[in-house]
C-alpha cells in the first residue's frame, strides 16, 4: 500500500516537472509570437484557436498537478483559487481596476498630468453640446425602451394566438443578428432623400411623394431626427423583447385564463388583470436590459450622423472626447456619468443575488 | 389544453396583423438585399421596389467590387495606366473571422472553470467574488477603454489581434461566468459525488464531467459572444485602429464606406450584406441556443 502511494507520488512529481515548464513555454511563446503578428490571417486564426484552447486547459492541468503535491487537506483549500483565479484576474484587469482608474482620470486634465478637481464634471453639465447629448440620451432611454418593449409585447401576444408563430417570431427577431452599423446602412437607405422633382430612391420619401407630400430630409433637422435614429434602435431591439416576453407568456397559467373566460371576462380584461401582472417581472427585466443598451449604444449615432444636426448622445460624446479630441479627463468623466446611470441596476442585481439560496 | 384560436375569424385577423408587422420589419432588409444586386445607374435613378419591372438591371458586379476592392486606374511610371484595387470587404471579412473565433473560444474554458468553482467548491471570499462578477455584468465597457489602451501601449499589444481577443475575453467573462454558473449549479450533486468516490481530482472532474455536461450552456454563450464580437464597432475602433486597412473588421470597413461612398448605394448595400451574412446564417441555424443564451441573462457591458 505504502509502496504504491510512493510510486504514485513519484509519477505525479515527474508529470508536474514535465508539464509545468511546457505550459509556461506554450503560453508565453504563443503570446510573444502572436504579439508580433507574423502570420497570414487564416494562419493566425487557426494558431490562436489551438493556442488559446491548449494554453487555458494546460494551465488548469499543470496548476492542478502542482497543488496535488500538497497533502489532500491543503489541496482542497487551494484548488478553488486555481479555478477562479484566471477569471478573477482578467475581470479585475479589464473591468474592476479600470473603473477606479477612470474615476481618477476624470479628475485630471486632458492628458492626465495635473489634478483639476470637478472641472470636467462642470464642463459636462454646462457645455451646450453636452446638454444636447444629455437631452437626447433621455429621449433614447424613454422612447427607445418604451417602443421596443411595447412592440415586443404586442408581437408576443399576436404570435401566441396566430397560425405562424415560429416564422413571425424569427422575422421580427432577425435584426438582433445585424450590427448597429449594418442597421444604420439599411435605414440610411430607407431615409434616403432627393430634392423635389427627382425620382426618390428612399422608400419613406417615395411614400411621402406618392401620398402627395414633399420629400423630407429625415435626418437633417432636430429634434425629429433623433426619433428617426431611435426607430433604428427599436427595430433592432424589438426582437429581444419579443423573445423574452414570449417565453414569459408561455408560463402564464392556462387554467386561470380559462376560468376567467368562463366567468365572462373580456379578452382585454384578462390581458390587463391576469396576463400583464403575471409577466410583470419579465417586463421589468426586458426594460432594464434595453435601457442599458440605449444608454451605451454609440454605433447608430456615430455611423448615421456622426452626432451632427443635434443628434449627439452621451456615448458618442464620450468616444469623441477620448479618441477625437484626445481629452482623457472629459472622456473619463462622461464614462463615470454613464456608470452612475447604470448603478441602480448594479444595486438591484446584487440585491437579487443576495436573495438566492444557492449562496 | 391551449385553445386553437387561430381557426376562428379573430385568429385570422391576428395572423393577418402579425404578417403585416413582419412585413414592415422585413422590408428594410429586403430593400438593401435587392439593391445590392442592381447596377449603379438603376440604383441611382429608381427605387428598389421597381427593380422587378426591368430584370436586365440585375448584376453581380457590386459584390465583385465590394469583395475584391474597388478598381482604380492609376498612372504608372512608364506613362501607361494600371488597375489597382482598393480596400475590400473580402479582407475585412477575413479580419473579422480572425478577431471573432478566438475571442469566442478563449473565454469559454476560463469562465467554465470559474463557474465550476463558484458552484461546487466552498472557499473564503466565494460570495464576495461572485458578487463582483454580478456587479460587473452591467458596467459599461466605455469605462475600460482608456486604462486598457494605456496598458496595451506599454506592453505592445495595441493594434494586435491578441490585444483585441483579450479585450473581448475580459469584457465577455462576467456574462460567460454567470450563464455557465446558472447551468453548472443545476448539475445533480449525486453525479459529482460518485465521481469523487471513484478518486477523481478536480481537474479530471472538470475536463471529463463538467465540460461535456455543460455543452448546451457553452453553445449558448458561444453564439451570443460570436454575434456580439462580430457586430462590435467600439472595441474594434479603439484597439485595432491605426494598424492599417489589413486589420479592419467588417463593421469598421462598412462605417468607412458609408462615410466616403455614402451615395454609392449599389456598393454600400452589397457591403452591408457581406457584413451581415455570417451572423445571419449562424443565427438562423443556431437560433435555439442563441435564445437560451438571451434568456439566461443577456445584460452585458
Amino acid at each position: 500500500m505504502q509502496l504504491q502511494e510512493d510510486q504514485e507520488r513519484k509519477e505525479l512529481v515527474v508529470r508536474t516537472l514535465v508539464f509545468t515548464p511546457l505550459t509556461i513555454f506554450v503560453m508565453i511563446g504563443g503570446f510573444l509570437l502572436l504579439r508580433n503578428n507574423p502570420m497570414s490571417q487564416v494562419m493566425t486564426t487557426l494558431f490562436a484557436i489551438v493556442w488559446g484552447t491548449a494554453s487555458v486547459l494546460s494551465m488548469f492541468y499543470s496548476m492542478n498537478l502542482i497543488v496535488q503535491l500538497f497533502p489532500t487537506k491543503k489541496y482542497n483549500k487551494i484548488i478553488p483559487f486555481v479555478f477562479v483565479g484566471p477569471a478573477i484576474l482578467i475581470i479585475g484587469w479589464y473591468l474592476l481596476i479600470p473603473t477606479v482608474r477612470s474615476l481618477v482620470l476624470s479628475f485630471m486634465n486632458r492628458n492626465s498630468t495635473s489634478f483639476v478637481g470637478f472641472e470636467n464634471y462642470k464642463y459636462i453639465v454646462t457645455d451646450a453640446t453636452m446638454r444636447t447629448a444629455f437631452g437626447n440620451t433621455v429621449l433614447w432611454l424613454l422612447f427607445g425602451t418604451a417602443f421596443a418593449v411595447f412592440f415586443g409585447l404586442l408581437t408576443a401576444l399576436l404570435a401566441e394566438r396566430s397560425a405562424i408563430e415560429k416564422l413571425g417570431k424569427t422575422l421580427v427577431f432577425l435584426p438582433m443578428a445585424i450590427s448597429m452599423v449594418g442597421a444604420g446602412v439599411i435605414w440610411k437607405f430607407m431615409y434616403a432623400y432627393k430634392p423635389v422633382g427627382a425620382n426618390q430612391t428612399g422608400l419613406l420619401n417615395a411614400i411621402m411623394v406618392g401620398l402627395g407630400g414633399k420629400p423630407q430630409n429625415w435626418l437633417g433637422s432636430a429634434p425629429m431626427n433623433n426619433f428617426f435614429l431611435i426607430l433604428i434602435f427599436v427595430w433592432l431591439q424589438t426582437g429581444f423583447s419579443l423573445v423574452v416576453l414570449s417565453a414569459a407568456l408561455k408560463g402564464v397559467s392556462d387554467e386561470i385564463k380559462e376560468a376567467a373566460r368562463i366567468d365572462g371576462a373580456k379578452e382585454f380584461t384578462i390581458l390587463m388583470r391576469i396576463i400583464l401582472p403575471s409577466i410583470y417581472g419579465s417586463i421589468i427585466t426586458v426594460s432594464t436590459t434595453i435601457m442599458l443598451a440605449a444608454l451605451k449604444s454609440f454605433d447608430i449615432v456615430y455611423s448615421m450622423t456622426n452626432g451632427l444636426y443635434g443628434t449627439e448622445v452621451l456615448a458618442s460624446q464620450q468616444y469623441k472626447q477620448m479618441f477625437k479630441f484626445l481629452d482623457y479627463g472629459r472622456g473619463s468623466a462622461i464614462a463615470i456619468v454613464i456608470l452612475l446611470a447604470v448603478s441602480p441596476v448594479i444595486y438591484y442585481n446584487l440585491k437579487e443575488f443576495n436573495k438566492r439560496e444557492v449562496f | 389544453m391551449k385553445a386553437k384560436v387561430h381557426m376562428t375569424r379573430g385568429g385570422k385577423i391576428i395572423t393577418f396583423l402579425l404578417i403585416l408587422f413582419c412585413l414592415i420589419w422585413t422590408i428594410p432588409t429586403a430593400g438593401i438585399l435587392i439593391t445590392s444586386f442592381r447596377d449603379s445607374d438603376a440604383t441611382a435613378s429608381s427605387g428598389w421596389w421597381t427593380a422587378f419591372s426591368s430584370l436586365k438591371d440585375f448584376t453581380l458586379g457590386n459584390y465583385d467590387e465590394v469583395l475584391g476592392g474597388q478598381r482604380f486606374t492609376v498612372g504608372t511610371a512608364g506613362g501607361g495606366t494600371a488597375t489597382r484595387r482598393g480596400a475590400s470587404m473580402g479582407s475585412a471579412f477575413l479580419s473579422s473571422i480572425t478577431v471573432t473565433l478566438p475571442a469566442v473560444i478563449i473565454p469559454i474554458f476560463i469562465a467554465a472553470a470559474a463557474a465550476y468553482a463558484f458552484a461546487w467548491m466552498s472557499f473564503p471570499g466565494r460570495r464576495i467574488l461572485f458578487a463582483m462578477v454580478i456587479a460587473l455584468l452591467v458596467v459599461p465597457l466605455q469605462i475600460s477603454l482608456i486604462p486598457i489602451l494605456r496598458d496595451y501601449q506599454k506592453i505592445g499589444l495595441n493594434g494586435t489581434y491578441l490585444g483585441i481577443w483579450l479585450a473581448h475575453t475580459g469584457f465577455g467573462l462576467p456574462l460567460a461566468t454567470y450563464i455557465l454558473f446558472n447551468y453548472i449549479s443545476t448539475i445533480p450533486r449525486s453525479i459529482l459525488e460518485s465521481a469523487f468516490i471513484d478518486g477523481a481530482n478536480h481537474f479530471t472532474m472538470f475536463a471529463r464531467l463538467i465540460i461535456p455536461l455543460s455543452i448546451p450552456a457553452l453553445a449558448s454563450f458561444a453564439i451570443f459572444q460570436f454575434i456580439w464580437v462580430w457586430n462590435d464597432l467600439l472595441v474594434a475602433l479603439v484597439f485595432l485602429s491605426g494598424s492599417g486597412q489589413m486589420m479592419e473588421v467588417v463593421t469598421v470597413r462598412l462605417m468607412n464606406m458609408a462615410g466616403t461612398r455614402g451615395s454609392d448605394w449599389h456598393l454600400l448595400t452589397a457591403g452591408a450584406f457581406v457584413s451581415m451574412i455570417l451572423p445571419l446564417v449562424v443565427f438562423l441555424s443556431l437560433q435555439k441556443f442563441f435564445v437560451k443564451g438571451l434568456l439566461a441573462g443577456s445584460v452585458k457591458g
